[in-house]
């Protein structure tokens, strides 16, 4: 019999797996090994691979019976670009990585060197980073709701996120004068306050995007269509990912609540009260629905940290790592020495080896930094988590469906940038 | 983290059940790290995974030319129920870049460690599949070890090439 069948025994009960297709001859061969199978070579340059992913698929008639991705296509070689520039200006090299996670990227990096350096970075700047990061985080998800509800055929999705993303992308252009790749963060701090009026756009934003939400919920929830191509399809328990290293929403669809905002709090997200969405048995749907749940909650934390954010510097007033006000520059002469230090060599970061996880939108986002004492980093790593996620995705879609097989990349996320870097 | 006592007991526990296998420890900003020798990174992870490290976050690989052994390759531990984290790392030279592969046992190392072959050269001995992964499969060197230089890079594809070869020097 084949693998269909002892794949279904694992699905969720009383879900029956694609009742209509097994009509049909192929889920009744008797002898798979036996029968003709078929290669197919899939992208890298095709919509529905979310970038330049290539993925070499054996399948035999409409079932994946293996699929092997071939990646590489956009490495632009981020990681050796970063070992030849200054400390602060690596941070909009590194940015580049996972373009839908700019913020993160950012955060992982001056987090690094602000561990070697032993940096303390004031309140305000800690609330402001986890300001932008949470919005970023919303802009991620809708990114990738929008597109994989177009995977799923639903256009009408991707024109209700993308409205939504602009206001984000408008927030962005106003606290950093960029809709992408801000580099807003800086060793210490952030680059400058947020200007008049941005907060109560930021608070708009957070009353509507969660009304936005249940708008989308109501979309799908009760969609016929959706309910059929995400529930009961593609489930992998968490074994299975925990050994395949996966993290982030993925293995919380499968039931495990690791988010280390909660687990091990940087920047302040101690201080914040959130819940952490969590899936039962880790199929697509679980997957979709643990994502839009954390829209909301990514607008609880913004609404706190505007609540509660704390006056005084923005970035740290230590004039080594931090540029001088402009206005100094004119009347010290002290401002004038360290301004020319920092933008002609930069700072030196004392030797030492360091790694420092977040928690991006796809998971935990290492940064590997080693310092050897000069003003460039001697390694800079990025342990993103669409890389190694992207090992699952063979056991995920193995004997399914080639339909399931595109909803099933639509709902791991992966961002090509980040996995070529 | 383990603090830098717990730290030295770790050590000490693996130096009793496997000899001379840890080389050094560092502590370093709060990060517990464990040097050991690349024969025995196995038996370590092994060892670790049983005290509750038992997801491999991530692999690095690291050059710290001109120094030797030069090629460094750090595997990050991370213990979800304590919210714990270990680091270890290892030294192989540029004459025999040859370290165990752990992917029997920790699947997430397959693409991590194929990563470090493409970058650094680092040979994982044991892996099934290692091969070039972001790199293109004919190119030659290994891109991110430190004398390595920058830039320079002949660019493929150009309809020019057969007319002026070199150009890019």
């Amino acid at each position: 019999m084949s693998d269909l069948e002892s794949r279904e025994q694992r699905l969720v009960p009383e879900i029956p797996y694609r009742e209509m297709e097994q009509s049909g001859e192929i889920s009744h061969i008797p002898n798979p090994e036996s029968e003709e199978l078929l290669t197919i070579n899939f992208g890298p340059h095709h919509p529905a691979t979310h970038g330049v992913l290539r993925l070499i698929t054996t399948l035999e008639a409409e079932i994946v019976r293996d699929t092997k991705p071939i990646i590489g296509y956009v490495h632009t070689g981020i990681e050796k670009t970063a070992e030849d520039k200054a400390y602060w200006k690596a941070i909009p090299v590194v940015e580049r990585m996972d373009y839908l996670a700019y913020y993160f990227n950012a955060m992982a990096f001056v987090g690094a060197v602000e561990t070697i350096l032993d940096l303390e970075v004031p309140p305000r700047a800690q609330y402001l980073r986890v300001i932008h990061m949470e919005l970023n985080r919303i802009m991620s998800h809708l990114v990738w709701l929008g597109t994989t509800a177009l995977d799923l055929g639903a256009i009408s999705m991707f024109w209700y996120c993308f409205r939504d993303r602009e206001q984000i992308l408008d927030l962005f252009e106003m606290s950093s004068g960029q809709r992408m790749h801000t580099r807003y963060f800086q060793v210490g701090g952030v680059f400058e306050d947020i200007p008049v009026g941005w907060e109560q756009k930021a608070r708009t934003f957070t009353k509507i995007m969660p009304e936005r939400v249940d708008q989308f919920l109501a979309v799908l929830m009760k969609n016929e269509i959706v309910l059929q191509r995400l529930r009961g399809v593609a489930p992998l328990d968490e074994e299975t990912l925990l050994a395949h290293g996966v993290t982030g929403p993925l293995l919380r669809a499968a039931g495990n609540p690791w988010d280390l905002r909660k687990a091990a709090p940087y920047s302040s997200y101690e201080h914040f009260e959130f819940k952490i969405p969590v899936g039962t048995v880790g199929d697509n749907w679980d997957r979709m629905i643990v994502r839009i749940l954390e829209i909301k909650e990514c607008c609880r934390i913004i609404d706190q940290a505007l609540d509660g954010l704390p006056e005084g510097p923005y970035i740290t007033p230590d004039r080594k790592y931090a540029l001088p006000p402009r206005h100094e520059l004119a009347t010290s002469m002290e401002a004038l020495i360290h301004h020319f230090k920092l933008v002609t060599e930069g700072f030196r970061v004392p030797p030492g080896e360091i790694y420092y996880p977040i928690e991006s939108p796809r998971g935990e986002m290492g940064m590997f930094l080693r310092s050897d004492g000069s003003s460039k980093p001697a390694r800079v790593h990025m342990r993103d988590p669409s890389f190694v996620n992207l090992q699952a995705f063979r056991p995920m879609v193995k004997d399914l469906y080639i339909a399931d097989f595109i909803a099933t990349l639509g709902m791991l996320d992966p961002v090509l940038g980040g996995i070529d870097r | 983290m383990p603090d830098a006592t717990g730290l030295e007991l770790i050590a000490q526990e693996l130096r009793d059940s496997v000899a001379e296998a840890v080389l050094d420890t560092v502590f370093f900003r709060e990060q517990a790290a464990l040097v050991v020798v690349p024969g025995a990174v196995p038996a370590t992870l092994a060892h670790l995974r049983d005290k509750g490290y038992a997801f491999l976050a991530s692999v690095h690989g690291v050059d710290y030319f001109p120094v030797e052994p030069r090629f460094g390759v750090h595997y990050e531990l991370l213990d979800m129920h304590e919210v714990d984290r270990i680091s270890v790392r290892t030294r192989v030279p540029l004459a025999h870049p040859h370290v165990p592969s752990v992917t029997s046992d920790w699947p997430t190392a397959d693409h991590q460690e194929r990563e470090v072959y493409d970058m650094f050269g680092v040979i994982f001995d044991g892996h099934h599949d290692l091969r070039r992964i972001l790199m293109p499969e004919d190119y030659e060197g290994f891109p991110q070890r430190r004398d390595f230089p920058l830039g320079g890079e002949p660019v493929l594809f150009t309809h020019n090439e057969a007319k002026t070869p070199g150009w890019w020097k």
